[in-house]
């Protein structure tokens, strides 16, 4: 690995929103978003993406911070910090599931540059890609993790479609499980795009994680009111307790009444190429009592038609025994 | 067959090390600086070269003044400068180490406005209104050293010392978060400074027992 400069950019500090759109746009595939810049710059440095003009958001102080919506949800700034979000009283009070997974996020001096937003739009780790070879995902023709030799024990367990790289987020699962709602800021104004849409998978365009086009920017994440309070759990299991990607993680969010689950969202991460809704074992819980029995039958529903590549079949049981903790300890 | 025994003169030889390592800091440093002048050269061709008005209009200025423990530098920094590169061969602050460059080994740990940060991940141009503090400006003006640093060596915290900057660094952003911490508080609040030695008891016991001195 290089330690010399990385190659030469633009650099732009603009200090309104739609400034930095005006410059995403007129760069078109050669712009780059930089947030906290903690994936970005492994990237330049790595010379495998070699963007000319990089727009800082840093100067804009309108998407930093958490603040309450009038149907007493919360709207949490693109550029809120890790660490920011981890301890945000609000997100804690009401949605812990989300600080738990801001928490669990790399290392401490990553989470206090690392924000929300770059958490959410980060790529993804295969290292095969992140190497630079000509991978489908890199506009090549083919795939070196899903091969017989391929080293594949971070990789997916559904959504292969020529590339078989995962989500890397832990924040990710969280916000589907919360029902989130993304805000999408581009040159014709804002948009709301529901969590579970915002990330896209290889079947629909294998070179981007997210449904972000050139000239467009996640400014805002918005948490409805109705899972306020709710009943959480979230897990991430790692090859290390700390500064690890996770090998599967599990967010759930449940409303329990009287002992009996009246709804639930869960998402896991790291098995597919975004975080995976688990809505068949939402169904199995919904209406049923929280026991050792429900939780069972969640776990086991949640890895139906799990499709594992040479060195991951360890996550199917793995993603079970997570999924029936979260229904059964939450 | 015997063979001629070779010279030995320690002294000119320690001489030409020296010189040698004279050259090789020189060497580097006109590397970087020549470095920095080709990329400034396309910088500002790009910039002036009939580009978009609207897109020039944000563009940094490469001379900025950076508040650096406790004192206003004024320095000449590249758009894709890290504040590693600015403190290290720019300000000839070389407490700060660059272990993998990466933020993956914690080295370059510096505090921004009082919170621990990787500096190899940051852009200089990204903390130009920040408070940046580096092991040379966490010491009393007096002298006085830091709690962190008296309790390292008071308990032998560090081995070879690489990673120490880095490590008191985040400790001391701890403290004043948390001027009481747990062991296991201290544990993560190091836990994103890795130490090839493996002395994290070590600097553990040293930032407890600053904890209790301060």
């Amino acid at each position: 690995m290089s330690k010399d400069m990385m190659p030469s950019f633009e650099l732009y500090q603009p200090d309104s929103v739609d400034g930095a759109v005006d410059l995403l746009s007129d760069a078109g595939d050669t712009g780059w978003v930089l947030a906290g810049g903690n994936d970005s710059f492994d990237w330049f440095k790595d010379r495998v993406k070699r963007p000319a003009a990089v727009v800082d958001l840093g100067a804009l102080d309108e998407l930093r911070g958490v603040r309450e919506l009038p149907d007493g949800g919360i709207e949490i700034g693109a550029l809120t910090t890790l660490t920011e979000v981890e301890n945000d009283p609000l997100v804690r009070e009401r949605y812990s599931v989300l600080a738990d997974a801001a928490g669990k996020v790399a290392s401490p001096q990553i989470r206090n540059t690392g924000t929300l937003g770059g958490n959410l739009c980060q790529d993804t780790r295969c290292w095969y890609y992140r190497y630079g070879v000509d991978c489908y995902r890199a506009g090549g023709d083919s795939c070196y993790a899903d091969s017989p030799q391929g080293q594949n024990r971070e990789h997916c367990l559904w959504g292969a479609d020529r590339c078989v790289a995962v989500s890397p987020s832990d924040t990710a699962p969280a916000l589907v499980a919360l029902d989130a709602r993304m805000v999408v800021h581009n040159a014709d104004g804002d948009r709301e795009v529901a969590a579970e849409d915002f990330f896209i998978g290889p079947d629909i365009d294998i070179e981007r994680m997210t449904i972000l086009e050139p000239g467009e920017i996640l400014t805002a994440v918005r948490i409805p009111a109705d899972w306020a309070g709710a009943t959480f759990y979230f897990e991430k299991v790692a090859d290390r307790e700390t500064w690890d990607f996770a090998l599967v993680s599990i967010a759930a969010a449940m409303v329990v009444e009287g002992g009996t689950i009246a709804r639930a969202r869960l998402a896991a991460g790291g098995v597919e190429c975004v975080p995976r809704r688990l809505s068949a074992a939402e169904a199995a819980v919904t209406g049923q009592p929280k026991s050792e029995e429900t939780a069972t039958v969640a776990g086991q529903l949640a890895v139906r038609n799990a499709t594992p590549l040479n060195f991951n079949h360890f996550k199917i049981p793995l993603l079970q025994n997570l999924v029936t903790r979260a229904v059964r300890d939450a | 067959m015997k063979y001629p025994e070779p010279k030995l003169d320690n002294g000119s030889a320690l001489r030409e090390l020296g010189s040698a390592r004279a050259n090789r800091r020189q060497f580097i440093k006109g590397v970087i600086a020549s470095g920095a002048a080709v990329a400034g050269a396309g910088m500002l061709a790009g910039c002036g070269g009939g580009g978009d008005g609207a897109v020039s209009a944000g563009s940094v200025e490469r001379m900025v003044r950076l508040m650096v423990n406790g004192v206003e530098r004024t320095v000449d920094v590249l758009p894709n400068e890290t504040l590693t590169m600015t403190l290290r061969y720019k300000l000839n602050l070389t407490g700060t180490k660059l272990g993998c460059d990466r933020g993956e080994c914690g080295a370059c740990t510096v505090l921004v406005d009082d919170v621990s940060t990787y500096s190899c991940s940051t852009l200089t141009h990204q903390v130009r209104s920040k408070a940046i503090t580096t092991i040379e400006g966490l010491e009393s003006p007096d002298g006085t050293l830091h709690p962190v640093q008296q309790a390292m060596i008071d308990e032998l915290g560090p081995q070879c010392g690489f990673c120490t900057p880095g490590q008191v660094l985040s400790a001391a952003a701890l403290l004043q978060t948390n001027p009481n911490p747990t062991r296991d508080e201290v544990r993560m609040a190091l836990s994103g400074n890795l130490c090839r030695c493996g002395a994290y008891d070590n600097y553990t016991n040293a930032v407890m027992r600053a904890a209790q001195n301060a």
